[in-house]
């Protein structure tokens, strides 16, 4: 039983990185990666979220839009779950939302610590992704929430590494064209390079 | 800014994906088949140029404290309808877009242009606009979709260009390409080839 969800973790945090195997969230990815402490900070912000968000979209999932999920309020053969992307988001929304709130009240240090990235994080695809694949994937509630972690693990791995490569490029010599945004891509790229050696790694 | 610009200057002067860093994600993750990129591209094309169209309709009504939520409300609903147009239609694309074309609403081109064009001009300037930056998104995907296809299997829209080794062919399938790394060097590329012929482009540092 823990084998399985051990396994599930690694999945979500190596072997399908949402960053570099499922290019999610690659504009934030790409943009906030300058400075490692602040890459460290959405890192951070996009665990809690992603945390939060699966679980909770798994639960709306499963007792509201699924297919004979209303059953048990006798209504048989309903199945909404074309409305699964706008209450997807709306979930996101709202909770990145309540989460600044109680932030701002009850952790104010890191609320300040993490500024501007919290609103951000609504419009970062590897929080909705997240969300699809787990719908996807048909994960239970307890994989969701391991699964719901483990990516937002993987993701904020990959952006504290990319940003620890960028400090350094700037005392690389690159080719004019290249400077800036071309040669993140090709960084990033040999990243995931290194990512695919987990793929098919299983516990 | 005339029209010709509004719809032309996305292309090359300021493309959402090499320029204004929009949009990236779903740009690398469908661009194994040309087929799909095609599918994609219009898919994009016809969600940013509506919901721009709407935004810009309804823009002096929106009270701008929740005007990211009644955007996302439109976007959303916008790629719901897209999203069960193909599903009827192209099932079998549909299929392999997998989660990407639900991933629309949070592409930051829709939003990005919602927020940052629509928002102060006309609805039929809007709808140019969108029409134009979903062009120059079209682009990049093209030319990467055509590059990945023809490499990794060989063929184009799945017809045989170049005969590969295992159908008793010349050509040995670069199986690279059809792998997601591949992806991020031909951007890397298109924008070192885009910057070394519109050098006011290169970043400074």
């Amino acid at each position: 039983m823990l084998e399985h969800y051990l396994s599930l973790f690694i999945k979500a945090v190596f072997v399908e990185n949402l960053a570099l195997s499922f290019f999610l969230g690659m504009c934030t990815f790409l943009a906030v990666s300058k400075k490692v402490k602040t890459s460290l900070g959405l890192g951070v912000a996009v665990i809690v979220v992603q945390t939060i968000t699966i679980p909770v979209n798994n639960l709306i999932y499963n007792y509201l839009l699924k297919k004979n999920a209303l059953s048990y309020l006798g209504y048989e053969g309903i199945d909404l779950s074309f409305l699964g992307l706008i209450c997807y988001i709306g979930v996101i929304a709202a909770m990145v939302q309540i989460l600044e709130m109680v932030l701002d009240k009850f952790f104010p240090s890191l609320y300040n610590a993490l500024g501007i990235f919290l609103p951000l994080i609504t419009v970062n695809c590897a929080i909705l992704g997240g969300s699809l694949f787990m719908v996807e994937r048909e994960y239970n509630f307890a994989e969701s929430v391991v699964f719901g972690f483990g990516s937002g693990l993987g993701w904020a791995l990959a952006i504290a590494a990319l940003a620890g490569i960028r400090e350094k490029m700037k005392y690389s010599d690159v080719p004019e064209g290249l400077r800036g945004l071309g040669i993140t891509f090709i960084t990033v790229g040999l990243m995931a390079l290194g990512f695919l050696a987990f793929s098919g790694i299983q516990l | 800014m005339s029209i010709k610009k509004t719809l032309f200057d996305p292309l090359f002067n300021n493309n959402p994906i090499a320029l204004q860093i929009l949009g990236i994600c779903s740009a690398l993750a469908v661009t194994t088949k040309l087929e799909t990129v095609l599918v994609m591209s219009a898919a994009v094309i016809a969600v940013t140029t509506c919901s721009n169209f709407f935004v810009s309709i309804i823009r002096n009504q929106i009270p701008s404290s929740i005007r990211i939520i009644v955007q996302m409300t439109i976007i959303a609903s916008l790629v719901i309808l897209t999203d069960q147009i193909l599903k009827t239609f192209f099932y079998e694309v549909s299929k392999g877009l997998s989660v990407y074309v639900g991933l629309i609403i949070t592409n930051c081109i829709v939003m990005g242009r919602a927020e940052g064009y629509a928002m102060k001009n006309g609805p039929i300037m809007s709808a140019i606009d969108g029409f134009g930056n979903g062009l120059g998104y079209s682009l990049v995907l093209i030319f990467v979709g055509v590059f990945r296809e023809l490499f990794g299997s060989g063929t184009l829209l799945g017809m045989t260009i170049f005969e590969t080794v295992n159908n008793g062919g010349w050509y040995v399938p670069n199986g690279m390409a059809l792998l997601s790394p591949s992806a991020f060097f031909l951007i890397g590329f298109f924008i070192w080839g885009l910057r070394t012929f519109k050098k006011e482009q290169i970043e400074q540092e």
